[in-house]
């Protein structure tokens, strides 16, 4: 069915092409226009948005999202696209600024103790959430207390002792042990107690944008909130996120105007939006790999994983299907985190069939072996980095296949149950650097690849632990570095983000984290 | 009367059946709904908190037969996705458009489709019927969500005739909404045009050659009356039928071309809720299909006692 949809997609996109080049020959007026078209043609840039004039206060925007949202109480949203959308509606003590640092919120200042285990805020002055009342010490510990419940045991939390209101400005966050990453978590949502009964129906937050109304399957519709402790922002009075399925439906709701940003375009989708857009360029911020189950017979062996790793044409993969314009990566970490993010894991390995020929020999699989690479059937491009996989892995002897499933049974099966050889997904990880690697302690809960590294459990453990930033870098460094050289898994790209925004906006900032920004968008003139 | 207690009876006991399959179905199926809504932030308190919450942890009889209590009352539960939204909310909503949607592609396919056939079966073998007949032709062989891509570019992004992806809700402006609908009604509409089309012109050709047609000839009628009276009534009996598939297959449709033209209708949500295990909503939609290709099916039924005396005699 899929096969045969994008081939009556091909046929359209030639009928189209044939359209629009007959449109061209047909007389000289009508090329001029075509060739002034060709000069405002978009333009791709980095990170931010160029286009020139002055902000304008006032204005309602349309963000397209491609998938609807999991739950509107933040403390219970899991799809990072809900993160996304909520982002801007919901504020911790602390939150991300666009380089990923954290910066006060709904605290004015905060301060760490020597130790990492007292975490002491002082509530902005003034903070209100959007039905006016003001933010008291009692929602905040509320806040903190009800998300580290819901976060269940195994979470960062299970090492926070409690939450102490010092007096009615002053909350104190203390730890059972040091943790100087603990900052990343009081991200979380701070929510009026007040409003219990409603958090998933009627949410409110200390945000930008207040919530007016959501459509299930169809649209989130938020307003700029007057009283936000920042008096600059936002800009817009309007944001509406409307649900668009389909990628491709998307792409024609950008042209006719409906839409005025959208995430996540192909190279090919790109081409099409030949005018009244620019087209930045990010990265989805996630690290996409071929994991492998290190209790898999072959994958016991290291250099059987190594083989993997030369065998893997990571910049073929990147090439058909971002136009080369995804970041390679050789471990799991994204190159967003440039502090703690290893680059020399990059060139780790670099593709030699002759040498995984030769490592599989020497690990006694002269002819292969075959493998099932199992893949979730929810996001297109792992499916196309699949194929190009089993292709690689026929070069060296290896006899791949590729199963399809269901987002749903995939959870079940690989990620929770272990059951599987390989698979390929991204994986995503919160603002403390330690969260991209708890996928790898040997006894970790979510070492669904079964990985086991006495150094890397040590280093692993002694870098959350230490509160010398220079060491925790180093350490960090260390573990990413281990991962590569051990060929954990084979890890592939943080892919490219391509965003189209409508050409009169200006201000659409990436995060290296999951989060759609509107505050600073605004209009020029 | 013993008829329609008859029908009712059926009704019932086919709802029945299709709820026990379905909820059997889904729960033989993988893919359980909490995993799928935790995905990969699934630790096992928050999956047994959800499963809990869902009331998933209850035996599978156990579960059916709470949701028949509240079924018999018109009560569905609450959806997996949007927690604290009843289920018989967002289907009503969209139930709506879905059948604004149908009633608008049956009304343009029995105005264009009915006229077409007789035109094509008297003109038989005239530039007209070869016309015709290429044009059924090639329409039937085009799939409506690819009829919808054609008339989204060129009547919305070239003419701009219609906003794409600018859908209203019939509770918002029933007229925008309507005004939005045409085209996809005429996308679901034109390849079912063209088998009614080919359909009543076979049967009306097939019926005029038949003994009771000379007979009225050699009574002196002219060939409009015979056509009418005689030969239209008896042509129509396997047309009948024939529409009444081609309703249920409009809800068919309906659910591809709501995804080609973002309209929220039932087509969508089933579609999110399969995906997502959202059950409450899935068991809810297909019994109100089943309901809708039953009644349909009724109403078939009793059409055929007016135009046919054969059936009523029986």
């Amino acid at each position: 069915m899929k096969k045969r949809t994008n081939k009556i997609l091909l046929s359209v996109m030639t009928l189209v092409v044939t359209a629009a080049l007959c449109a061209c020959g047909g007389g000289k007026g009508d090329e001029s226009s075509a060739e002034s078209k060709n000069s405002s043609e978009t333009t791709t840039t980095e990170a931010e948005s160029t286009a020139e004039g002055t902000a304008v206060k006032g204005g309602e925007v349309t963000v397209g999202i491609a998938q609807d949202l999991d739950s509107l109480d933040p403390h219970k949203m899991v799809y990072a696209g809900t993160k996304e959308v909520l982002f801007n509606v919901f504020e911790g003590l602390v939150k991300p600024d666009k380089s990923g640092d954290l910066v006060p919120a709904v605290a004015s200042e905060y301060e760490v103790s020597e130790d990492a285990k007292v975490y002491t805020f002082t509530l902005r002055d003034g903070i209100t959430f959007h039905d006016g009342s003001a933010v008291t010490a009692e929602d905040v510990k509320y806040s903190i207390e009800r998300y580290a419940e819901i976060q269940g045991e195994g979470s960062a939390f299970s090492i926070m002792d409690s939450v102490e209101i010092v007096d009615e400005k002053t909350v104190k966050v203390n730890l059972t042990e040091g943790n100087s990453e603990f900052l990343a978590n009081l991200t979380l949502a701070i929510l009026p107690q007040s409003n219990e009964a409603n958090f998933e129906t009627q949410p409110i937050g200390t945000g930008p944008f207040k919530f007016v109304s959501f459509t299930p399957g169809q649209s989130l519709v938020v307003e700029a909130y007057e009283g936000y402790w920042n008096p600059e922002l936002p800009y817009l009075d309007k944001v509406t996120f409307k649900i668009v399925a389909d990628t491709d439906t998307a792409v024609t709701e950008l042209q006719a105007g409906t839409l005025d940003v959208w995430q996540y375009l192909t190279d090919d989708q790109v081409a099409t939006l030949t005018s009244g857009f620019n087209i930045l360029q990010g990265n989805v911020n996630y690290v996409q790999a071929l994991f492998l189950n290190n209790s898999f017979e072959p994958f016991q062996d290291v250099r059987v994983r190594q083989a993997m790793n030369y065998a893997v044409d990571k910049d073929q993969i990147n090439e058909m299907l971002f136009g080369g314009k995804s970041h390679i990566i050789g471990t799991n970490m994204i190159p967003a985190f440039s502090k703690y993010y290893n680059e020399e894991t990059e060139t780790v390995y670099t593709r030699d069939v002759e040498k995984a020929k030769e490592l599989l020999a020497e690990a006694g699989y002269p002819d292969g072996f075959d493998l099932v690479i199992r893949v979730p059937d929810n996001y297109k491009p792992h499916e196309s980095t699949a194929e190009i996989i089993v292709e690689n892995l026929k070069e060296v002897g290896i006899n791949a296949t590729i199963e399809l499933m269901e987002f749903s049974s995939w959870v079940e099966k690989v990620y929770s149950g272990r059951e599987f050889e390989a698979t390929i997904v991204a994986v995503d990880g919160t603002l403390s650097p330690g969260s991209w690697l708890e996928k790898n302690p040997s006894d970790g809960p979510k070492n669904f690849t079964n990985y086991n590294n006495a150094e890397f459990d040590e280093t692993y453990k002694a870098a959350l632990a230490t509160v010398d930033d220079e060491e925790k870098v180093e350490l960090y460094k260390k573990c990413q570095m281990i991962l590569a050289e051990d060929a954990a898994s084979v890890y592939i790209q943080d892919a490219a983000n391509l965003v189209a925004v409508n050409e009169k906006l200006d201000g659409y900032v990436f995060y290296p984290c999951a989060a759609q920004d509107m505050s600073g968008v605004h209009f020029v003139e | 009367m013993k008829y329609m207690l008859k029908k009712i009876t059926t009704l019932i006991i086919t709802l029945l059946l299709v709820s026990v399959v379905t909820f059997v179905a889904f729960s033989v199926i993988p893919g359980d709904p909490a995993l799928a809504k935790l995905g990969t932030y699934a630790t096992p308190e928050r999956v047994e908190a959800l499963r809990e919450e869902m009331g998933l942890n209850k035996s599978l009889p156990e579960r059916y037969i709470d949701w028949l209590q509240g079924a018999v009352h018109g009560d569905f539960g609450e959806s997996y996705q949007y927690a604290g939204v009843p289920v018989s909310e967002l289907i009503n909503q969209r139930l709506q458009v879905t059948a604004i949607l149908a009633v608008m592609s049956f009304i343009i396919i029995l105005v264009i489709a009915i006229p077409m056939g007789i035109v094509s079966a008297r003109k038989e073998g005239t530039w007209i019927d070869v016309f015709i007949n290429l044009f059924t032709q090639v329409t039937m062989a085009i799939p409506a969500f690819f009829l919808g891509m054609v008339l989204t570019y060129f009547f919305g992004l070239t003419l701009k005739f219609f906003q794409p992806g600018k859908f209203v809700m019939p509770q918002e402006n029933l007229g925008a909404c309507i005004r939005y609908l045409i085209f996809p009604a005429v996308a679901i509409a034109i390849p079912k045009i063209a088998m009614v089309v080919k359909f009543l012109r076979n049967s009306v050709l097939s019926e005029v050659k038949k003994d009771y047609v000379r007979t009225a000839y050699s009574k002196g009628n002219r060939t409009k009356k015979v056509l009418y009276i005689h030969v239209f009534q008896n042509a129509l009996i396997p047309v009948i039928t024939f529409i009444a598939m081609v309703a249920a297959e409009i809800l068919a449709g309906s659910i591809v071309v709501e995804q080609v033209f973002s309209v929220t209708g039932m087509g969508r949500l089933l579609v999110t809720a399969i995906s997502n295990r959202d059950y409450p909503i899935v068991q809810a939609v297909v019994l109100y299909i089943t309901v809708i290709v039953i009644v349909i099916n009724f109403i078939v039924d009793i059409l055929y006692q007016f135009v046919d005396p054969r059936v009523r005699t029986e």
